[in-house]
């Protein structure tokens, strides 16, 4: 494989984990008033993704940085063409990471209402706008070839796009749902549990829709069976998780984002950023990759380091596995 | 216009996370500190010591996360020029940042945060000092990428692209500039930090609320002390190398710190000037003769260069141009970053002295200096880097790329206008929270985090363990 190529996939493998872990974390902030009933419950909630979301989200830090580093124009091109959604979801996440960390801090009812309008909006937000901008990342954007996205902010609100928007959000959603199924016990579990199943009536047409039209317009022939999976993993987390089946059902709906993911990228393929202008003014693999040199050494870096990352990841989910209960929340802080 | 704008935005929001980053890089040692005394002795006083500020670090911590994220993205967003023109030299830095210091820090701070009570001590207390390597690292990581920009090493020009080109990940990595500015960076955070500890300690010695607390915080102050004066020898030595280095790569930013006009033999070190920058002179100008050139070259009388004639060698250089960074605000920024830096290591050198064997402050006047020596030092972290940045100016990359040439073309002046202030406004919001809370868990004391034993109660039974949930 050639270096370009292997950090296409590198990239494409960074921003699946980023989308399948900081999913379900976006997920379980923007269920917290549909599952809660008190603010007992929301801590419960809170808590089961309290020591792994910034984890998570640096899952997104590497995938920008590593497109940076691999593909300067295509970073270039789609953060400064993406300006004002990339700029809505920057002020999400901010108010996201400190509200966390916040809203525990004052015993106050106004205090951690606030807080919580703002994990709300902070969750839901780009879990709308990831769908978005990856949808039209795969129709295109309006560029000449000096590869500046002329698109307009209303210009990113297309049929297409808007039906990924609403897939990711759903799609998170649900994910969320099967995550806190899966990490709670009590009230909190159960309402999760029938939440998932249900909104799984809406999320998978929402799927099948996205997928199908993703696959018609762009898709390669082995992108069709990773779609197919995307769509049965799904189906499959929504009757486990209703069957009490939640590690399984969190796996499924894991692979179904992780398909999803790939889906995209696939569709993407060989293109980075294609052009709706002209398509020999596309961004591709090719003329957006940074020079040999650059990506072997970030290719070894990438090597040594990125299993060791996956390691104590994956030990600190372990350390966390079990489930939160009302039981764990103290009175105080 | 969107030039402007796009300067500014950049000013404001990095300047902003400057606030915080210095305190999460020496807090966090200090606090995996504290806890390391208290996992060797055993004492009470340290575990309450290390929760207190621990608390302390994490409300910060949270506000140097969320800001850098913006950090990342503002370069692709408003820089896309400059970053198709660097990525491929200046993107590895980062990613490399990304991947083994962004990931150890917010895991283990994720773990140290919630494991308490789930993890052996000994993993616990290793999980607080993964944190603070990860942040340590991830300074040396961006401020290799900040060096590389005033010093470019290790790269070509490709022919065709005209984009720069990684040539050696070695030379960035060792660049000389990239140490050099580690350790003046670093070693100003702790100055910060230890300020932190001994403003915050001063701060409740002088309120005195607490009577329990008062050896705790008698000690801390002079922690922080130590902290802060040990830093500060540091400082000074890497600041010596720092301004070699400046007046080597960039003699036209050591030249406008310095209001020196024309090359000069010998050259003298301002002390207080007032300057004509149309004219190109100094109406007043007092000197301690010779010693910018020792600071410069290590030779009382060496030769150093000067705006003027260095404006001259540009112009035949790359064409014409203004070459000139605003020398106004060059000279008064270097001036606070040293003014303000050293006075609040003379103020711990001192506090040292008074506070030896165990004695007090005789005045409480000495307790608010203290307190004040905090955001005397945060200043000086920012001077320090308006210093660097506006000096580097008109260049973005010292002698490859022009800031007028970096800016994203296709990002309108509407765009940034609305983004510039979306980000005043909520780091505006931010900072108030921020400083409230800081000063709420100050005032609170160390009862709030550690209950001192009489009014500690009785611990339920409960057939499992209960974790410390803390969000």
């Amino acid at each position: 494989m050639d270096l370009p190529l292997l950090w296409f996939v590198a990239i494409a493998v960074l921003w699946t984990g980023y989308l399948v872990l900081e999913g379900f974390d976006f997920g379980v902030g923007a269920l917290l008033p549909v599952l809660s009933r008190d603010d007992t419950d929301r801590r419960v909630m809170i808590n089961s993704i309290g020591p792994v979301w910034d984890g998570n989200e640096v899952w997104l830090i590497t995938a920008v940085g590593a497109t940076f580093a691999a593909f300067p124009a295509w970073y270039a091109s789609m953060l400064s063409g993406f300006y004002l959604p990339m700029l809505l979801i920057l002020l999400a996440l901010i108010g996201r990471g400190v509200a966390f960390e916040y809203r525990g801090k004052v015993d106050s009812v106004a205090w951690r209402r606030r807080w919580d309008a703002v994990i709300v909006a902070g969750s839901t937000l780009p879990a709308f706008l990831w769908g978005l901008l990856f949808a039209n990342l795969v129709r295109g954007l309006a560029m000449g070839p000096d590869h500046v996205v002329t698109t307009d902010v209303v210009g990113l609100f297309n049929g297409y796009a808007v039906l990924g928007g609403l897939l990711t959000l759903g799609l998170f959603l649900l994910h969320g749902a099967v995550f806190l199924s899966l990490k709670t016990d009590g009230p909190v579990r159960l309402r999760a549990r029938s939440f998932a199943a249900w909104s799984a009536l809406v999320v998978l047409p929402l799927l099948v829709a996205f997928a199908g039209w993703t696959q018609g317009r762009s898709g390669e022939p082995w992108t069709l069976p990773v779609a197919i999976v995307s769509v049965v993993a799904l189906a499959l987390g929504a009757g486990l998780v209703r069957r009490g089946r939640e590690g399984w059902a969190f796996t499924a709906t894991a692979v179904a984002v992780g398909t999803l993911a790939v889906l995209v990228f696939g569709s993407l393929f060989p293109d980075v950023l294609p052009s709706t202008t002209d398509p020999a003014s596309s961004l591709t693999i090719d003329n957006a990759a940074s020079a040999p040199y650059t990506l072997t050494v970030m290719t070894w870096v990438a090597a040594v380091f990125l299993p060791l990352v996956l390691a104590y990841q994956a030990w600190s989910y372990w350390v966390f596995r079990r489930r939160v209960t009302r039981a764990h929340i103290s009175p105080a802080h | 216009m969107a030039l402007d704008l796009a300067r500014w935005q950049f000013g404001i929001t990095t300047i902003y996370h400057f606030l915080f980053v210095p305190l999460t890089i020496g807090l966090s040692v200090v606090v995996a500190s504290l806890q390391t005394a208290w996992h060797r002795t055993g004492r009470t006083e340290y575990l309450r010591a290390t929760k207190f500020f621990g608390k302390l670090f994490l409300i910060n911590f949270a506000m140097g996360v969320v800001t850098g994220i913006v950090q990342e993205f503002q370069f692709g967003m408003n820089w896309s020029d400059y970053s198709t023109f660097v990525g491929d030299v200046f993107g590895a830095p980062l990613a490399m940042e990304a991947l083994l210091a962004f990931f150890l820090e917010s895991t283990f701070i994720g773990l140290w945060i919630f494991g308490w009570d789930k993890l052996p001590r000994r993993v616990h207390l290793a999980c607080i000092w993964a944190a603070a390597i990860g942040t340590n690292l991830s300074a040396y990581f961006i401020l290799a990428a900040n060096a590389w920009m005033r010093h470019p090493v290790g790269f070509e020009i490709d022919p065709t692209t005209g984009q720069a080109r990684l040539t050696s990940i070695w030379a960035v990595l060792t660049n000389d500039q990239a140490w050099s500015t580690y350790l003046h960076v670093g070693s100003a955070a702790f100055i910060a930090a230890g300020l932190f500890v001994a403003a915050v300690s001063a701060y409740k010695l002088l309120k005195n609320k607490e009577p329990r607390e008062h050896e705790l915080f008698r000690k801390s102050m002079r922690a922080g002390f130590v902290v802060t004066a040990i830093a500060g020898v540091v400082v000074s030595i890497s600041g010596d190398h720092q301004a070699k280095l400046m007046a080597q790569y960039e003699p036209m930013k050591l030249a406008s710190a310095e209001a020196l006009w024309d090359d000069e033999h010998a050259a003298g070190f301002s002390i207080f000037a007032v300057g004509d920058v149309q004219d190109g002179r100094n109406h007043v100008n007092v000197q301690v003769p010779g010693l910018l050139a020792f600071l410069a070259t290590g030779d009382f009388g060496g030769d150093v260069q000067g705006i003027n004639d260095i404006q001259d060698r540009l112009t035949s250089e790359f064409g014409p141009g203004a070459y000139i960074p605003n020398v106004g605000l060059l000279y008064w920024a270097f001036r606070m970053m040293m003014g303000l830096g050293l006075a609040g290591v003379a103020i711990s050198v001192v506090g040292l002295w008074l506070t030896r064997k165990g004695r007090l402050f005789a005045y409480r006047w000495q307790y608010r200096l203290v307190v004040a020596a905090l955001p005397a030092a945060l200043l000086a972290n920012i001077f320090g880097w308006i210093l660097t940045e506006m000096g580097r100016q008109p260049w973005t990359v010292v002698g490859e790329l022009l800031t007028a040439n970096s800016v994203s073309p296709g990002v309108s002046l509407t765009e940034v206008a609305i983004s510039l202030s979306a980000f005043t406004l909520i780091y505006a919001v931010l900072a108030v929270i921020e400083f409230g809370l800081l000063f709420r868990y100050v005032k609170a004391g160390t009862a709030t985090v550690m209950p001192y034993p009489e009014d500690e109660p009785e611990p339920e039974k409960t057939d499992e363990r209960v974790p410390a949930f803390v969000y």
